[in-house]
């Protein structure tokens, strides 16, 4: 493991740990509204200031820290498992199954997904709680964020398919789903892996979008899309640095799963 | 100082001087969309009501600083008892930009066009009463009377929003009678118009007017953008600025920002009372009975909402018209004081009751909805979120949901799929007429329960009697009763819960001279031909 690795690994042991421990850190916690101190600077008692409706900067960004780390993973692995299901599948069956299915998923990724989130997000039920509301959201990327994956396994398990010890073990009379689940589907795991790892940066960041159009978690649980949002309308960086934070953390956080993903993948290549 | 150094400063200054001499005076502010058209007729969008505001001439203005009615092309007017005529006296020997007479043709010839229903203009449809005929008398070549079918309230001041156009020019569009007139148009960049040669105003001191050469309207949406090139220098206003960017140009330069005070805009939030909307029935009950919603009216904490979202730049709002409008406004009422207590009180005697902090109904039902509102409007939903803190205080649980805005209309004025919703009016018009379509019950914008074949409560069966009274009353104090008491109904049914009016806030470089912000459209620019330009800004440009 190199130094950059190391460090990446580092930080976000750090970032999570401390977003895990937000009660502790921000005991204020990142509802309560300090009305007589809106968008004030830091302090002993806001360590980042306070937002535009006086809530403690701090505890939003650890809480919002800790939805995103939490439940992108999760999104990720609902996305990866239909991606395995869809592609792995496809590749292994092949013929008209993989013609359909890549058909399927080359029409999945030519919808606008910015257009079809903010549909599917319209037609949801109203009256939800924040919690829920940020559970659908993740929901939602998951379910419609597999057809990148998918294409990728699809290639990889077509692959496998044709290798020899897969021949070797239909010679032996391993058919059907059992050579699939024995054979093919362990060594699509470092695809499977790459996959998952390379959603969770995704979905994170398709949530920020959707937060900074207005359209992700909803108030008054903060994530790091609403987070950024408080930079619309920012005209100069040495106005109040201290709301750069948030996006400062996105940047380190995004960094470090780069810097993580990059030598996974030198490996699995080496 | 070496004889070199002399004849270089020398030379800058001629060079200053010259460049400053070749651009002439010239304003330059932003417009935030493309002008859909520019037949004045047409106008139907905030850009072509700038371009329109800037180069037509109309026979009647209303000045938007003390908002009464003064003369413009018209020397004088009279309007009949029955309020179905109204007869001009035009000035005379007045041209139009391309060098064309004024006369009574024009007026006549406007009118037609104005009404003419292929024409579909939206400024015309203000003036259709009865079978929407209209017939203009050209009594002389100074004197036209305009004659209706039926009476139109407000006539007069109607007029304001009617820019003549030329019978005779072969460029209709090109001949103004308006200060200024489009030179050049580069879509999606600029468009520069110049000073009218032909103008009819002069100053008190008898010079010609406008005072200014050019005013460029630079195109640009995004209003980050717009603040910088402001601060910037390059631009010399900006006709309305969000609280945010305002104080922090009050931060930099406090001599360029101007709060007018309270605007015409209202924010308010509504329940849905539709019968056969898809929400659980007991929820409807609570929707649709006046003190429930009077309590949660009464638990807004309106005085927050101002200080805390806007900054102090707005005010709680008292109800359908705003304070700023000087005429309609019943100031008699007042804003809905903040009192948690007396709103949880008032429940509790409804037969609600508090159990474990969660307020429930005599069903046992946990008191709880869903405010919707438009994503991307950030003081909307810093108010939903600080509503939803408010009424948490009296145990009612609020799930505050921002969607699109083709979502939010689909669901708001479709399928009534919603609880209640934060919203806002753009007032422009200080006629309550303006405002038929929200408070008559068969009303498309009548919100909280559209399009009713007959009216489902006697209140709103009131109002419906007191709106067609007020518009079809010709005498101003009985119209101005009339919409008094409905007023005192929207009060003290709260079927709309008015939260605040914002203030109108503008921004004007201090090169600009004679610039007095107000509250009406255009707030910065109503008295563009009298604005001027410091020199030494024009150099600098």
């Amino acid at each position: 493991m190199n130094l950059a690795r190391t460090l990446a690994c580092v930080v976000l042991l750090l970032v999570c740990v401390v977003s895990l421990g937000a009660g502790w850190f921000a005991p204020s916690g990142y509802a309560r509204q300090f009305r007589e101190a809106p968008s004030s600077p830091p302090s002993r008692q806001h360590w980042l200031g306070t937002d535009d409706i006086g809530r403690d900067r701090f505890a939003r960004v650890l809480y919002g820290t800790r939805i995103s780390l939490l439940l992108a993973p999760a999104a990720a692995l609902i996305s990866t498992l239909l991606a395995a299901l869809v592609g792995g599948l496809a590749g292994y069956l092949g013929g008209i199954w993989l013609r359909l299915a890549t058909g399927f998923t080359d029409l999945f990724l030519s919808l606008p997904w910015l257009f079809l989130l903010i549909t599917v997000r319209a037609l949801l039920p109203l009256n939800v709680s924040p919690l829920v509301s940020v559970l659908i959201t993740f929901l939602i990327l998951g379910l419609l964020g597999w057809a990148a994956s998918a294409r990728v396994l699809a290639a990889s398990a077509q692959t496998l398919r044709s290798s020899d010890f897969v021949l070797q073990a239909r010679a032996t009379g391993v058919r059907g789903f059992r050579l699939f689940l024995v054979h093919v589907l362990p060594n699509l795991k470092p695809v499977l892996y790459a996959q998952f790892w390379i959603s969770i940066p995704v979905f994170i960041l398709s949530e920020a979008n959707l937060g900074i159009l207005g359209l992700g978690v909803a108030e008054p649980l903060p994530s790091w899309g609403s987070l950024l949002r408080e930079l619309e309308g920012m005209m100069s960086f040495r106005d109040e640095p201290w709301r750069l934070v948030p996006l400062l953390l996105l940047i380190v956080v995004m960094t470090s799963f780069q810097t993580l993903l990059t030598d996974e993948t030198e490996e699995v290549a080496a | 100082m070496s004889r070199r150094i002399f004849l270089r400063h020398l030379l800058c200054l001629v060079l200053l001087i010259g460049s400053a001499a070749g651009q002439g005076s010239e304003l330059r502010f932003c417009l935030r969309a493309e002008p859909k058209t520019f037949d004045p007729l047409k106008v139907d969008d905030d850009a072509s009501l700038t371009i329109r505001y800037l180069t037509g001439g109309v026979l009647v203005r209303v000045n938007r600083q003390t908002q009464g009615l003064e003369p413009e092309l018209a020397e004088s007017w009279k309007l009949s008892k029955d309020a179905r005529q109204i007869t001009f006296k035009l000035r005379r020997g007045l041209r139009f930009s391309d060098g064309a007479p004024f006369s009574a043709d024009d007026v006549a010839y406007t009118v037609k066009r104005l009404m003419d229903p292929e024409l579909h203009s939206s400024t015309g449809d203000a003036f259709r009463s009865g079978n929407s005929k209209v017939e203009t008398k050209i009594l002389a070549p100074d004197q036209i009377a305009v004659i209706f079918s039926a009476p139109v309230v407000g006539l007069d001041r109607l007029f304001d929003q009617v820019a003549i156009v030329s019978s005779h020019s072969a460029n209709k569009d090109g001949a103004v009678l308006g200060p200024f007139m489009v030179a050049e148009y580069k879509p999606g960049a600029n468009i520069l118009l110049k000073r009218n040669p032909n103008y009819w105003k002069k100053d008190s001191q008898g010079r010609a007017l406008p005072f200014l050469d050019s005013i460029r309207l630079d195109i640009q949406p995004n209003r980050d953008v717009e603040v910088l090139r402001f601060r910037r220098g390059e631009l010399d206003l900006i006709n309305s600025i969000d609280t945010e960017y305002y104080d922090r140009l009050a931060s930099s330069s406090p001599a360029v920002v101007h709060d007018a005070g309270p605007s015409l805009d209202s924010e308010f939030m509504w329940f849905n009372q539709v019968a056969t909307a898809p929400i659980p029935a007991y929820k409807r009950d609570w929707f649709r009975s006046t003190s429930f919603r009077n309590a949660i009216s009464a638990a807004i904490n309106r005085d927050d909402l101002s200080r805390v979202v806007f900054n102090g730049h707005a005010q709680p709002a008292v109800g359908p018209v705003s304070p700023a409008n000087k005429f309609w406004f019943n100031s008699h009422l007042h804003a809905e004081p903040y009192k948690p207590d007396s709103a949880l009180q008032r429940l509790l005697a409804d037969g609600f009751r508090l159990q474990d902090g969660t307020l429930r109904d005599k069903a046992g039902n946990a008191v709880e909805f869903s405010i919707v509102t438009n994503a991307g409007n950030k003081y909307r939903e810093r108010m939903a979120v600080l509503i939803q803190e408010d009424l948490s205080k009296i145990g009612v649980k609020v799930n505050v949901v921002t969607l699109d805005f083709p979502s939010l209309i689909e669901r708001i004025a479709q399928k009534f799929n919603y609880e209640a919703a934060i919203l806002g009016f753009q007032n422009v018009d200080l006629d309550p007429n303006g405002q038929m379509n929200i408070w008559l019950s068969s009303a498309e914008n009548h919100a909280w329960n559209p399009q009713q074949k007959s009216p489902e409560t006697a209140w709103e069966a009131e109002m419906d009697r007191l709106m067609r009274e007020q518009a079809s009353a010709t005498d101003p104090k009985k119209r101005k009763a009339a919409f008094d008491r409905v007023q005192e109904i929207v009060a003290e049914q709260a079927p709309f819960i008015y939260l605040i009016n914002k203030n109108a806030l503008s921004a004007v470089s201090t090169s600009v001279e004679g610039a007095s912000p107000v509250i009406l459209h255009p707030q910065t620019y109503w008295n563009a031909d009298r604005l001027t330009l410091h020199s030494a800004s024009q150099a600098s440009r």
